[in-house]
């Protein structure tokens, strides 16, 4: 049998609502994706079936997971922020900037850390070896980037918007435009791997990726929204969008959760 | 002080991460030459036991001395190429990354960690694949000291098919063998910091 996107839409539709129903009878609030996720397919046989184990920190502060890599002016170059200018030639699309800032969860920036991107070329096609989608691959694009954040945790990438595209989670599947962020914190608890979307994208609502957060609210903070300020004359259209990274860190003075 | 600022949701890795996130070296973390070098590796399989070849695994671990590297340069570019120049082979950062091969198999080459407080000795290990919705953290225990095994908080706290799904396998020459199971009867103990 194969799903049609209907299908997957009341699949995803009847998880929210279980989801509402939960939270309106006293849930705590869930920010991030289930592991098992049947309307993305490959969640089947790749989610572990027991709950993780919890590591209280407070009571194991010397688990190395609470300090993080460390990365410097070598582990970047100057151009690296910058998508459009990897190749001798300006690659096609629309350009963007794409700027906010690292957080954690008590709102204090996270600063010299490494953030990393990748993404899709405005045709919708990854520089992989692996993606058959037939739109055209772009000489001058990479779809790879990389900067330390600041001292006040801002970062700044400049790219072109990626495309929508296809892929075979059930028939006539879209991916929304999406940029892939990699993201380290103050501590390897706060690791995090995750996807930026743009505002309006008609596939959010059919998009299995993203529904996987149950929470609307928690959706929306994966959307960037349009930010004139940011956008430069003659250049690129601006884009703000704040990470915030989950998990406890050495310094940690948080909620008990 | 209570956090107040909502965390940004987690995704998936995606199949087309292969081009981005591996850089040349990431699964060399020890230095050239180093007495204290072990290498772990193993595979990752899925619920069907079938590999899982788009996994990407992160490895975090402390040096000899237990001590947490401060060191930069795991992944040092090449200003005038745009590409790689690969670690000095001399400073430890204690950060390796290592893409899944297309048989799930992978492995990396680090320093022995020490043990840090009462635990015994680990790496910190983050797995990431298509698929996996969220991140998964585990350790890397070594077989030994015996006696820290038996005192580490963790490892004392799992049922004893539970704990031993995270130590290592020794092997000769220092090499040690860590299967990940992301599901099914030999499912890996994932970890949740709190
Ligand atoms: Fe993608």
């Amino acid at each position: 049998m194969t799903l049609t996107q209907t299908d997957v839409d009341r699949e995803m539709a009847l998880r929210r609502a279980a989801y509402e129903k939960a939270l309106a009878a006293g849930a705590a609030p869930v920010h991030h994706p289930a592991r098992d996720y049947p309307p993305y397919r490959s969640s089947a046989l790749r989610h572990p079936k027991r709950p993780p184990v919890s590591v209280a920190v407070r009571y194991d502060p010397e688990a190395v997971e609470l300090t993080s890599p460390a990365f410097g002016a070598t582990d970047v170059t100057e151009l690296d922020n910058d998508l459009t200018r990897q190749h001798p030639g300006e690659p096609l699309g629309e350009r963007i900037t794409v700027s906010g800032r690292l957080l954690d969860r008590a709102g204090r920036p996270v600063r010299g850390q490494l953030i990393e991107i990748w993404q899709a070329n405005a045709s919708g096609r990854y520089a992989h070896r692996h993606d058959r989608h037939p739109a055209p691959l772009d000489p001058h694009f990479t779809g790879v980037g990389r900067t330390l954040t600041g001292d006040d945790g801002g970062y700044t990438f400049t790219t072109v918007k990626p495309g929508p595209y296809p892929w075979r989670n059930h028939t006539n599947a879209w991916r929304p435009a999406h940029i892939h962020f990699s993201l380290f914190g103050t501590a390897f608890t706060q690791r995090l791997v995750t996807q930026m979307y743009f505002p309006g994208d008609p596939l959010l609502a059919h998009d299995p990726v993203l529904q996987s957060v149950t929470d609307a609210a928690a959706r929306r903070r994966l959307v960037a929204a349009y930010d004139h300020a940011l956008s430069r004359p003659e250049q690129s259209l601006g884009h703000r969008w704040d990470i915030v990274l989950d998990g406890p860190a050495a310094t940690w003075t948080g909620e008990t959760r | 002080m209570t956090s107040s600022v909502l965390p940004t949701p987690a995704h998936t890795i995606g199949p087309f991460h292969g081009h981005a996130l591996p850089f040349p070296g990431g699964g060399d973390v020890a230095p050239e030459g180093h007495p204290d070098a072990i290498t772990v590796h193993g595979q990752v399989l899925d619920g069907a036991g079938a590999p899982v070849p788009d996994a990407l695994l992160e490895f975090w671990g402390p040096g000899p001395d237990g001590e947490p590297p401060r060191a930069t340069g795991a992944l040092r570019r090449d200003p005038a190429t745009g590409g790689f120049l690969g670690r000095d082979g001399i400073r430890f950062t204690g950060f390796g990354r290592v893409p899944a091969d297309a048989d799930g198999r992978w492995a990396v080459r680090t320093l022995r960690p020490g043990a840090r407080g009462r635990g015994a000795p680990y790496l910190g290990v983050c797995v990431f694949a298509r698929g996996l919705t969220h991140h998964l953290f585990t350790r890397v225990y070594l077989p030994e000291p015996t006696a820290r095994l038996a005192a580490d908080p963790l490892l004392t706290s799992l049922a004893p098919e539970r704990r031993a799904t995270l130590v290592a396998d020794a092997e000769p020459r220092g090499t040690y063998r860590f299967d990940i199971h992301l599901q099914g009867a030999a499912e890996t103990t994932f970890l949740e910091f709190t």
